[in-house]
């Protein structure tokens, strides 16, 4: 098999790895890196599973060759936040209902951080459009996109309060 | 449609001599409202709160382990070979040029054999097993025929994902095509080529058949002043969890199986194992990571999963198979595709006089739950009215399709739609509201029907003022423009199959579930159970139960749940039995714990143990409260001179029901009810239409945990709507032409409307604190509640699902367009 070394900038760190020119993203994430936070759900872009950010933007590792996201920032669910210290976004979908199963759930986080980057105070409709690529078969989406609202909400009110994000 | 009776009379069963009015007078007394026996002295402190679930902060951070997550030394990879051919012998199979890639460390085949314990050999083709101990009728691999496009022919092992898939491509397989069953109504004809010779009718490829009557249907149906009669068409449906199946096996010394397995039932996971591989079951060990959603899907034992642990066994490495998408719609066990006719007879006020079912059942090639759901689909419609005449005939057809099984709301969704559209039609008849007709037929608490369940509680007249007064029907319903509708519809599940099914056991003999709970030095409480979290939160649920009776907080409470070597036998995760039955045995170790706390803590301090009473982390002589201790102190205290305590509480359902054959089909400990209103947008040119809103109201008992019976709803109604919209299995021939979540149109975050969820507590006597389901039943009224206020909108019935736009379309086509159905002529209670 035709290896080449790739450099990837993943959470913040550099990393070379080899991989064959038609290996996805997710495959390098999951399988070279093993950052498995990041779910294969269907492989052709359907479900959302996959997404990670690529220099701030949501983008379906599934769909995309690690080769060309060289040289350019991607951030997976691992550099999010910790159970003890957990993302504002993570921590409305657990407080709220958003997530039963949780196999969809890294990817909508992705997702979410993607739109509050963008929206940070997004209308239910910006939130259901934001997350139409992101299956999700418990919840019924309810308690998700009420999360995604009030975890904006707290984080307005933390950047108003000159906090960290 | 007409079904002749069963050849063989012996297996009709027709119990003419009723007493409708004998089997619907309650056996007792409504419990008053209040505390439930359950509750610790001083009320409940978690129960009925609004509790995150236990491993929500792994979930949301990626660390939780699913299957396809975990990393082995030595993982090696396996890929199937699948038929290509509906029905075919296999004639030829030549895995010379797989097996000699570089990288391919084995190509098994259900030719091959292996070893059993006692030194003979077998072929893996001949070794059968299948998750009901009446229908073994899978192979891990077999040797003389496929049955369906998507069949498992052979599984290759390699260093790496790609070689694997190179060489599952090179494996040859010569077919011979047999005739194909691919329309379950022609099944129930004399076949040329039965799919499994040997089993179901005499020379057809119906694999189920019952006929039951109670009463005289035929009567009631002649006489009775309305008789309505209706064909409903509903195809079959994938469950669409998120996380595709995954199984790792791995043979360890002495030929110890373990398996890793994203399954709902771990235990039937081993018996099937067990089955195949000849290992007594103490050698195969089950494990279950974290699973990505069930509904049903995750609940057979699998042929993926037996193939890999032969090939484990085979090569002595780990071996991970993983399916892709594909290969998760072709494993199917989803919804039964179902040809259904029901009439319904009432008098003239509106009273239920009889209920006629037939049904035909496009099995797929497999038996899977088929009997059960066979039985299911007449059963799931003796509740939530009086039915005093009913007659059942039901035919479950093999075909060389995908295999059908259970899948949320199992044998109660279609009927269902089918029993609550007739309602719809019948109120309008009768000129009465439609929520009226329900009310007016509603089973009363604590009562039996004519075949023989056992209701207890039933809080469905709540259920249905709640969505009435939320929905605003009365001024709403047949009142608004030409174009938008209401529409109501009921549901009625089963709280627990009250079978247990223990393969080659009498049943009853043996717990349904048993929770074993351990406390030692550190004053933390491990909680052991085989009941399988699939996201419902099941963990959640033991882990408070536990923490209630002790009166302790969630943080001291640890759930191990995953591994069969610890956690004693749960029959798993299906027909919404987990809360009911895992929830008492819970409730009862906790108990048992409770006693032996109190025991040392009276001993330390004196007094009554009886007088101790648990609560806010303390242990309290409640007639002299200077005496307590800590929780630590006092879990100390009776580990004091002991060790460890350990406690153990099961659950097993009591012996019900009738005495004739399938009488048990459909008893359950509990049944919950509920009721839903939808608001539909109907585009009078288009046919294409949007569910607005809707309001949901579930009686499950008792809330334990508000947040996740919401979940069960909201996600309920997903599902539901799901169907109603657009999900179907759509064939080519024989092979699927949309088996991908592109083509398979799940409802996204902009179809599911804002749902207004009611939780109606009838606080039921047996439940763990009065608890019931929740995680099927709220799917139930959503269809027909959907279908109906298509018909409030536009005035066309929808009787075949999906109702897409099109089929909307050609109806309002058909009427010559749009019109607003007359209002009823009584309105109000």
């Amino acid at each position: 098999m035709n290896h080449r070394l790739l450099r990837l900038r993943v959470n913040g760190a550099e990393r070379t790895v080899a991989s064959p020119p038609h290996a996805t993203l997710l495959d390098v994430l999951r399988d070279t890196l093993g950052l498995t936070g990041t779910k294969r759900g269907c492989d052709m872009g359907s479900c959302g599973g996959c997404a990670v950010l690529v220099d701030g933007r949501p983008l379906l590792s599934c769909l995309t060759l690690a080769a060309t996201v060289e040289g350019r920032d991607v951030q997976t669910i691992e550099s999010v936040g910790t159970p003890n210290h957990l993302h504002p976004v993570q921590k409305a979908l657990v407080e709220a209902g958003g997530m039963q199963c949780g196999f969809c759930t890294p990817g909508v986080v992705m997702a979410t951080l993607g739109l509050l980057a963008r929206h940070p105070d997004p209308t239910e409709e910006q939130v259901r459009e934001a997350l139409s690529g992101n299956l999700c078969r418990c919840t019924g989406y309810a308690k998700i996109v009420a999360a995604v609202r009030s975890a904006a909400q707290a984080m307005r009110t933390e950047a108003v309060g000159g906090a960290p994000p | 449609m007409k079904l002749d009776p069963i050849p063989d009379g012996r297996k009709t069963v027709r119990v003419r001599d009723v007493d409708p009015e004998a089997s619907w007078r309650p056996y007792r007394d409504v419990p008053p409202p209040g505390p439930h026996p359950h509750d610790p002295p001083g009320g409940p402190r978690l129960v009925g709160g609004r509790i995150p679930l236990v491993d929500g902060p792994l979930k949301a951070t990626g660390q939780a382990a699913y299957t396809d997550d975990l990393r082995l030394p030595g993982l090696l990879h396996g890929r199937f070979v699948r038929s290509t051919r509906a029905h075919a012998r296999i004639v030829s199979l030549d895995t010379g040029r797989a097996a000699a890639m570089p990288g391919v460390v084995a190509v098994l085949t259900g030719l091959d054999t292996f070893q059993l314990p006692d030194g003979s050999t077998a072929r893996i083709g001949d070794r059968r097993f299948g998750v009901l101990p009446l229908s073994r009728d899978e192979e891990a691999l077999p040797a003389e025929k496929v049955r369906f496009v998507g069949d498992y022919v052979a599984l290759v092992a390699a260093e790496d994902e790609e070689t694997a898939e190179a060489a599952a491509r090179a494996v040859a397989v010569g077919y011979e095509d047999l005739p194909p069953c691919l329309d379950p109504v022609q099944g129930l004809q004399a076949a040329a080529e039965k799919i499994h010779p040997g089993t179901g009718l005499d020379g057809s490829n119906v694999q189920k058949h019952v006929d039951q009557e109670f009463g005289d249907c035929e009567a009631a149906l002649r006489n009775s002043p309305l008789v309505l009669r209706g064909r409903f068409t509903f195809r079959g449906l994938n469950h669409a969890f998120a996380e595709p199946h995954c199984v790792i096996a791995d043979a360890g010394p002495g030929n110890r199986l373990t398996v890793w397995s994203a399954t709902q039932v771990p235990h039937y996971v081993q018996r099937a194992l067990a089955d195949v591989t000849g290992l007594p079951l103490h050698r195969i060990q089950v494990i279950r990571p974290y699973v990505g959603g069930g509904f049903g899907g995750k609940g057979d034992p699998f042929p993926f999963e037996a193939a890999a642990a032969l090939m484990a066994l085979r090569v002595g490495r780990p071996v991970k198979v993983r399916l892709d998408r594909e290969g998760v719609f072709y494993s199917g066990r989803g919804r039964h595709p179902t040809d259904l006719e029901m009439g319904l007879a009432l008098d003239a006020e509106g009273g239920l006089k009889g209920l006629d079912v037939q049904a035909v059942l496009d099995g797929g090639a497999y038996a899977s739950f088929g009997i059960i759901t066979t039985y299911y689909t007449g059963v799931m419609c003796m509740g939530p009215y009086k039915v005093p005449a009913f007659r059942y005939r039901g035919r479950r057809v093999y075909t060389n399709h995908v295999p059908s099984g259970a899948m949320r709301g199992h044998g109660g969704v279609n009927n269902r739609f089918a029993l609550e559209v007739l309602l719809d039609e019948a109120a309008e008849r009768l000129g009465q509201d439609p929520i009226n007709l329900r009310l007016r037929n509603l089973m009363a608490p604590y009562s039996h029907t004519i075949n023989g369940f056992r209701i207890t509680s039933m809080g469905l007249r709540e259920c249905l003022e709640r969505v009435r007064e939320g929905s605003g029907w009365d001024a709403r319903f047949r009142r608004m423009p030409v174009g938008r509708g209401l529409g109501v519809g009921c549901g009625f599940f089963i709280s627990g199959s009250n079978l247990p099914i223990h393969w080659d056991i009498p049943p009853h003999e043996y717990p349904q579930s048993t929770v074993h709970l351990k406390l030692d030095l550190d004053c933390g409480v491990t909680v052991h159970t085989g009941a399988a979290d699939i996201g419902q939160g099941s963990d959640t649920v033991a882990a408070l139960v536990v923490a209630e009776v002790l009166g302790v907080g969630l943080d001291r409470i640890r759930v191990r749940s995953q591994d069969s070597d610890t956690a004693p036998v749960d029959l798993g995760s299906y027909s919404s039995r987990v809360t009911f039955m895992m929830g008492n045995a819970a409730r009862r170790a906790a108990e048992d714990l409770r006693r032996q706390l109190v025991a040392g803590a009276a001993r330390r301090l004196g007094g009554h143990a009886e007088a101790y009473v648990l609560r806010d982390g303390e242990v309290v002589d409640a007639t002299d409260p200077q005496r307590r201790l800590g929780f630590d102190e006092a879990a100390r205290a009776a580990i004091a001179g002991s060790g460890a305590l350990v406690a153990k509480g099961t659950f097993v359902s009591s012996p019900m029901g009738g005495a004739f054959k399938g009488a048990t089909a459909g008893l359950a400990p509990a049944y919950s009810v509920n009721a839903c209103v939808a608001e539909v947008d109907v585009d009078v040119e288009s046919g294409a239409w949007a569910c607005t809103k809707a309001w949901v109201a579930h009686d499950c008992g008792r809330a334990l945990n508000r947040l996740a019976v919401e979940g069960q709803i909201e996600g309920s109604f997903h599902m539901g709507l799901g169907q109603v919209q657009g999900e179907a299995l759509e064939y080519q021939g024989a092979a699927l032409r949309n088996a991908s979540l592109l083509d398979y149109k799940v409802p996204t975050a902009l179809d599911t409307p804002q749902i207004t969820t009611y939780i109606v507590e009838s606080n039921d006597v047996d439940g763990p604190f009065g608890a019931k389901e929740a995680g099927e039943g709220p799917l139930l009224p959503v269809l027909p509640a959907i279908a109906n206020a298509i018909y409030d909108a536009v005035g066309v019935r929808c009787r075949d699902l999906p109702a897409t736009p099109d089929r909307v379309h050609a109806l309002l086509q058909a009427a010559r367009g749009p019109r607003k159905p007359a209002a009823p002529g009584v309105r109000g209670p």
